[in-house]
């Protein structure tokens, strides 16, 4: 189980959240001119990190908002939270020690 | 819901409140007219996940950074059109929703202990109390869980169509508390 801190309700169970999949993808800035390579590229293809990687989480039992989680996919450890109209965090030791 | 309460030192009842007006608020709380509907309602819309404003009949429930539950006796077209006039057109929305949700009232020494049954909040004294209100689950049920008072008291607000389900749901687990406590 995830014990994810969400920016506003503050530390709450995995159970209370929705997952919303890898975070940081814009939206095709001229989506006329994409073939359908592209476009399958966009709406289908994700990065398969091992390590730390950006994803949008939302809290939908409790003040339902969207926001982004830096999860270590190799350990399951949340190291960052932050907000949609934040940045993401840079880590001080991406990686770690593994 | 009667027949299930529980006396005694490991008490517990159980009880609906039916019919409570509630108002749900959305308004940008650094807005002019979040100020007006501050003075409408007498009291500060509460800026913190788990705090509320009380303010005479009122209570203000937060539910998200810019949303906020209204619970009143009064009726609901009322509290809607007073909180409607002090948006007076801005951006925001007064819904009232006083059928989505019913009121439970779950209380006594063990009421704690059955809603840590199913609760993944730390409802110890040290992390919640009286005069906070969250939204969570209970069992698979999503409530806004509200503590009233230290007896403890708690106010569980279900979807209504979720309601029946919980009570029965409480009613079970509250049935342990009739025997002896197993050392």
């Amino acid at each position: 189980m995830l014990l994810i801190t969400c920016p506003w309700c503050g530390p709450r169970d995995e159970t209370e959240y929705h997952y919303g999949g890898q975070a940081h993808l814009p939206y095709p800035h001229a989506p006329a001119d994409l073939d359908d390579r592209q476009w399958a590229e966009y709406v289908f293809y994700r990065d398969n990190t091992k390590g730390p990687f950006a994803e949008r989480w939302m809290h939908s039992t409790g003040c339902r908002r969207w926001f982004n989680v830096l999860r270590d996919t190799v350990t399951n450890d949340v190291l960052a939270v932050y907000r949609l109209d934040e940045p993401r965090p840079e880590l001080p030791q991406a990686g770690g020690n593994r | 819901m009667r027949a299930a309460a529980v006396s005694g030192s490991r008490g517990v009842t159980l009880a609906e409140w039916p019919f409570i007006t509630m108002v749900n608020l959305r308004v940008d709380p650094a807005s002019e007219a979040a100020d007006r509907i501050e003075k409408a309602l007498g009291a500060p819309l509460p800026r913190q996940c788990g705090h509320i404003a009380a303010s005479g009949p009122r209570t203000v429930v937060w539910l998200g950074p810019d949303e906020w539950l209204v619970l009143s006796q009064a009726e609901g077209t009322a509290v809607a059109a007073e909180l409607r006039n002090a948006l007076a057109g801005a951006p925001g929305s007064i819904v009232d929703v006083s059928a989505n949700r019913t009121t439970l009232e779950l209380s006594g020494p063990a009421a704690r202990q059955v809603l840590e049954k199913g609760c993944p909040l730390d409802l110890h004294p040290r992390a919640f109390g009286p005069g906070q209100a969250v939204s969570t689950t209970v069992g698979p049920v999503a409530v806004l869980l509200w503590q009233v008072d230290d007896a403890p008291t708690y106010r569980l607000f279900p979807r209504s169509s979720f309601a029946d389900y919980l009570a029965r749901w409480l009613i079970d687990a509250m049935s342990e508390y009739r025997g002896p406590e197993v050392p």
